[in-house]
């Protein structure tokens, strides 16, 4: 699913990564708990996540994921946002809830990983 | 090819700079993607785990066309008890920790999963030892 039409759906604000939403994802993973996202194995994957700290974007950059939804109309850092430009990544942001945003994506056709 | 960073106990604001620091070289050295991201998952779940538990931590990073050997060294709490850490869902992590993300026990297993070998050495009361190996070929 292109980044562009996740934007659209969510009616999300994008925080870095501008010239990237016509990429795309092939997997959502929602998920608060970094340690449950470092297990992944898959590629292309959206991590939606209401944690904003700089440990989220170094979990992303570990597990090569290169987009992420912030739920819940968190505050993303000025530091979060730096260390995500700096690895080349889409940020992006809603003020939905977790369910409702996973429950959105899910209809809208994003697979989940497992 | 030799590499060294030194890693600060409680200090989360800079927990992952070593791993990504050998995240870019290794891509550098084009080393597979795929390798890269188990080594570099691993490494990080280490380097959380000194921030997480020690005082302070050295991270030292062997290259060569074989393989890569991490150790991990911190002078810490020591694990008393090494077969129970490395239980899924075992924690001794602060809340700090876990508001961060981190400290639901998986970090070791991971750790494991994620390198062709995992040795762990560990003194109460005085620190740890990870060494990670991974096989490049």
């Amino acid at each position: 699913m292109e980044i562009r039409k996740i934007v659209e759906l969510l009616d999300a604000e994008i925080v870095c990564g501008a010239d990237k939403i016509d990429e795309a994802v092939k997997y959502g993973f929602a998920s608060d708990l970094m340690s449950d996202v470092l297990t992944l194995d898959s590629e292309g994957i959206m991590l939606v996540t209401g944690l904003t700290n700089l440990q989220t974007i170094r979990t992303a950059e570990m597990a090569d994921i290169t987009c992420i939804m912030f739920v819940r109309n968190k505050e993303i850092t000025d530091e979060m946002k730096a260390l995500a430009e700096e690895n080349g990544m889409v940020l992006l942001e809603c003020k939905y809830s977790m369910y409702k945003t996973v429950g959105m994506l899910h209809v809208a056709g994003l697979d989940p990983v497992y | 090819m030799e590499l060294k960073y030194e890693v600060s106990g409680g200090d989360f604001t800079k927990a992952g700079y070593a791993s990504s620091a050998v995240k870019k070289v290794l891509k550098k050295l084009s080393v597979d993607p795929k390798i890269i991201k188990r080594i570099v998952v691993a490494l990080y779940e280490g380097e959380v785990n000194v921030v997480a538990h020690a005082y302070k931590g050295t991270i030292s990073v062997d290259i060569s066309p074989e393989r890569i050997f991490i150790r991990i060294e911190d002078e810490g709490p020591g694990i008393p008890d090494i077969d129970l850490a490395m239980t899924v869902g075992y924690s001794t992590a602060s809340p700090a920790v876990r508001e961060m993300g981190f400290g639901a026990g998986m970090g070791l297993p991971n750790m494991k999963k994620n390198a062709d070998e995992l040795n762990v050495s560990s003194k109460v009361g005085q620190g740890t030892t990870v060494e990670l190996i991974t096989n490049l070929n």
